[in-house]
């Protein structure tokens, strides 16, 4: 039966990370991105949320079950607050979520408590890698199998809150597929750039480079493995709830301001061509947002083509955030281009999202 | 609730006996009644009324309600729901065709939102009888389309004999030949005119009456030659001195200084938008399914889950009209769950719409691109698709108007604020 309606429950997550969004997130965007730097407090606001703790059983230390429908719904929210601030608190979840969806019994046991238990700790996840092709499934960096160990070799790049981890779930080619492997901190052969990485937006998040020489990991799951298709599906369908709420953020700035700026005697918005660039937002990111949602059903009720489907809604999700958020400067006209005015932050988030993947999981 | 994307169970069977009807007889007689511009395919129209009857009613653009059996859980209402899965699965056939399935359609859609308790038991019962019949709406006319302000059409209530005179011009009328014209093998239809009681109220005064086929005055002047949906006829019509009984005004006949008539319309096409979205994406289904058919049979497989740096230009264009056929259509059917609801969808109505219009074209135009003389070719139906697929983005308000309703409702402006 179909609706479109959050239960209960989730309408109560939506709110309280809403709230979150609007009240902390959106006001420190700007100064994070400037200064490189997100306030603790602010972080710590977002981990006491529960968003992670309530998405792991409490068999692990959480108390509840991972939805990626509620998940989709969260992410939007708090990414319409601030994507930078959204990603360093749903971090966590990059080395949790993988372990929660494909880790041994072991594993969830020893790594889940620990961290939905405490503080915000920063447990992360390594997926990209630097080429212009990037992908997940063809990844350059090797795992062998060496005793009941793997050995990883390679170079993984934008990788949150690294220099700090306890633990990073590392992603590598092992024998033509790719499989997860844990990599504790402070292991020989794991080196962590000094300097942080630098990309077009994105500055408030510490992201580093790693380095892998003759790593010892163990893998994901134990030496059956784990099915990688799921992480990924969860990865991209987290991609494009974000995607939504970075585009709504600039859909909602230049509403405002088109309201309020005057030009020959109307405000703005008065015009078709302001009025049109809006209604084209709008309805450009209800379509996405219905995609994802579908797409987040499919996984929590493991339909047949749900991969496909978190496919298709990433790489939708990518083409419209970047419509809506050059749209967004657009309507600000000269004052867009301006790093006073939010939008601007808002358009090069919003190119990240056709390369970037593996920076949020859900 | 919860957010849930599985189809209902009656949805779903619906859809397997409407996808046999679509092959068998739609897909294989399109051709035929694209190239015979007005021949009538009666055996379409005959088999539709007999089956729709047979299924508990012919439905026409209003939903049908569920009786609950005794004793039954009352499920939720999926009336709208069903309506926009069976139109698609029809586009899909054909939707010129699907235009002409017997019913009410547009005109007994007006009745529905406009008329009284009393005129929606007089009007609309005919439509489940033994004859399929028709009913239409008459909006437009050469002067005024979407400013339906502009609309010339005159009513004057003669006392004597407590009548309506109508006088006007109307044109662009779907299925008007099949709503107005006794045909042998039809029950009486209607068609719904939109005209004036007092042209200095605005729209204010603007009504619809109800105009049953073969009333004095009445003439079909015209049936147009299209671009595409060519077994849909469409047609002009002209009122001359016209008479219509008092009651066949839907609604309120007096004069307020508000615009409840106007409204009246506007809540017909609230209903009605995301249902003529849903004729449009079954129509860019089938082009989009054609596309990958023939490309499958030449060969070319499309990779879903490749980085888009290493994806083909076909298979770019494949996926993004994945994309976008999937999330107009689940757009669909939010604007017509919120219907079922008894949600306020204005907004999400024109949504689907203005989205609708878009993909349609976009992915028709897009599939006769990439296979070059297959999709230019009259052997195949692409090429027809195409055509038909054009009409999505101008009937129901062209994609502009859409723009303008969505714009206005998203940024609180009235109709003078936003012009």
């Amino acid at each position: 039966m179909y609706s479109f309606e959050p239960n209960d429950e989730q309408q109560m997550l939506i709110d309280a990370v809403g709230k979150y969004a609007e009240n902390d997130l959106r006001p420190a965007a700007h100064d994070a991105e400037e200064s490189r730097e997100l306030p603790k407090k602010l972080v710590s606001k977002g981990w006491e949320l529960g968003f992670l703790q309530a998405s792991t059983p409490e068999a692990y230390g959480g108390f509840g079950e991972r939805s990626a429908v509620t998940g989709v719904l969260a992410l939007e929210e708090m990414a319409y607050g601030d994507l930078a601030g959204a990603l360093a608190v749903l971090t966590p979840s990059l080395f949790a979520t993988p372990v929660l969806l494909g880790g041994s019994e072991e594993q969830k046991q020893h790594y889940l408590p620990k961290i939905v238990g405490g503080d915000w700790a920063p447990y992360t996840g390594a997926l990209m890698e630097m080429s212009f092709d990037f992908d997940p499934n063809v990844l350059k960096t090797t795992a062998k199998a060496e005793g009941d160990k793997y050995i990883l070799n390679g170079e993984k790049i934008f990788v949150p809150f690294a220099k700090d981890a306890e633990a990073l779930l590392v992603y590598a080619n092992l024998d033509g597929v790719t499989q997860g492997f844990i990599v504790e901190k402070g292991s020989a052969g794991l080196s962590i750039s000094d300097e942080r990485e630098k990309v077009m937006g994105l500055n408030a998040l510490p992201m580093y480079r790693v380095k892998l020489e003759n790593v010892s990991a163990s893998r994901l799951g134990g030496a059956s493995g784990h099915d990688f298709e799921l992480i990924l599906s969860a990865m991209r369908v987290a991609s494009a709830a974000a995607a939504v709420g970075v585009a709504r953020s600039s859909f909602e700035y230049a509403k405002n301001y088109a309201k309020e700026r005057d030009a020959f005697g109307v405000k703005i918005a008065q015009k078709q061509a302001i009025a049109f660039f809006l209604a084209e937002m709008a309805t450009e990111m209800e379509a996405i947002r219905l995609l994802t949602w579908e797409a987040a059903w499919k996984l929590d009720n493991n339909k047949e083509d749900a991969s496909t489907s978190a496919y298709l809604a990433q790489t939708g999700a990518a083409d419209m955030a970047m419509m809506v958020t050059d749209r967004g400067v657009q309507i600000y006209g000269g004052h867009g281009y301006i790093r006073e005015n939010p939008v601007e932050l808002l358009m090069r988030n919003g190119r990240g999202f056709a390369a970037m993947l593996g920076l949020v999981i859900l | 609730m919860t957010i849930d994307f599985e189809t209902p169970k009656p949805i779903a069977q619906m859809n397997t006996m409407l996808q046999t009807v679509a092959e068998n007889m739609m897909r294989s007689t399109a051709r035929e009644f694209d190239e015979n511009e007005h021949a009538i395919p009666w055996d379409y129209i005959e088999f539709m009324h007999t089956a729709m009857r047979s299924m508990g009613g012919a439905g026409g653009l209003a939903p049908q309600e569920e009786k609950p059996k005794e004793g039954a859980e009352k499920r939720p209402p999926i009336g709208y729901q069903r309506l926009a899965a069976q139109i698609e699965m029809l586009a899909w056939g054909d939707v010129g065709y699907y235009l002409i399935t017997p019913g009410g359609g547009l005109g007994a859609a007006a009745v529905q939102a406009a008329g009284t308790p009393e005129q929606k038991a007089k009007f609309l019962a005919r439509f489940n009888e033994e004859k399929p019949t028709f009913a239409a709406m008459c909006m437009t006319e050469p002067g005024a389309g979407s400013d339906t302000s502009a609309i010339r059409a005159r009513a004057i209530l003669d006392e004597k004999t407590n009548e309506w005179i109508i006088n006007g011009e109307k044109i662009f009328v779907t299925a008007g030949d099949k709503s107005f014209t006794e045909y042998e093998k039809l029950g009486k239809g209607f068609i719904v005119v939109w005209a004036s009681i007092d042209p200095s109220a605005g729209r204010a005064g603007m009504r619809a009456f109800v105009v049953e086929a073969g009333t004095p005055g009445v003439k079909i002047t015209k049936l147009e030659h299209k671009l595409g949906i060519r077994a849909s006829d469409t047609a002009a019509i002209s009122l001359v001195d016209a008479r219509v009984p008092f009651d066949n005004l839907l609604g309120k006949p007096t004069v307020e200084k508000t615009t409840t008539g106007f409204k009246g319309a506007m809540a017909t096409f609230d209903a009605t938008r995301p249902l003529v979205a849903a004729s449009g994406l079954g129509v860019a289904r089938a082009a989009l399914e054609f596309l990958k058919e023939k490309l499958k049979e030449n060969g070319v497989e499309i990779r879903y889950g490749l980085p888009r740096q290493k994806l083909t230009s076909i298979e770019k264009d494949v996926i993004d009209m994945d994309v976008q056929l999937r999330s107009a259509w689940l757009m669909v059917l939010k604007a017509v769950w919120m219907a079922d609801n008894k949600k306020s969808n204005a907004l999400e109505s024109s949504m689907s719409k203005v989205k609708a219009g878009d993909v349609t074209t976009k992915v028709t135009q897009k599939a006769v691109e990439i296979l070059g003389p297959l999709g230019y070719s009259r052997e195949f139906l692409l090429e027809k698709w195409f055509r038909d697929a054009k009409i999505t983005d101008i009937y129901e308000g062209t994609g502009q108007i859409n723009r303008l309703v969505v714009a206005r409702q998203i940024l609180g402006y009235t109709g003078a604020e936003l012009r």
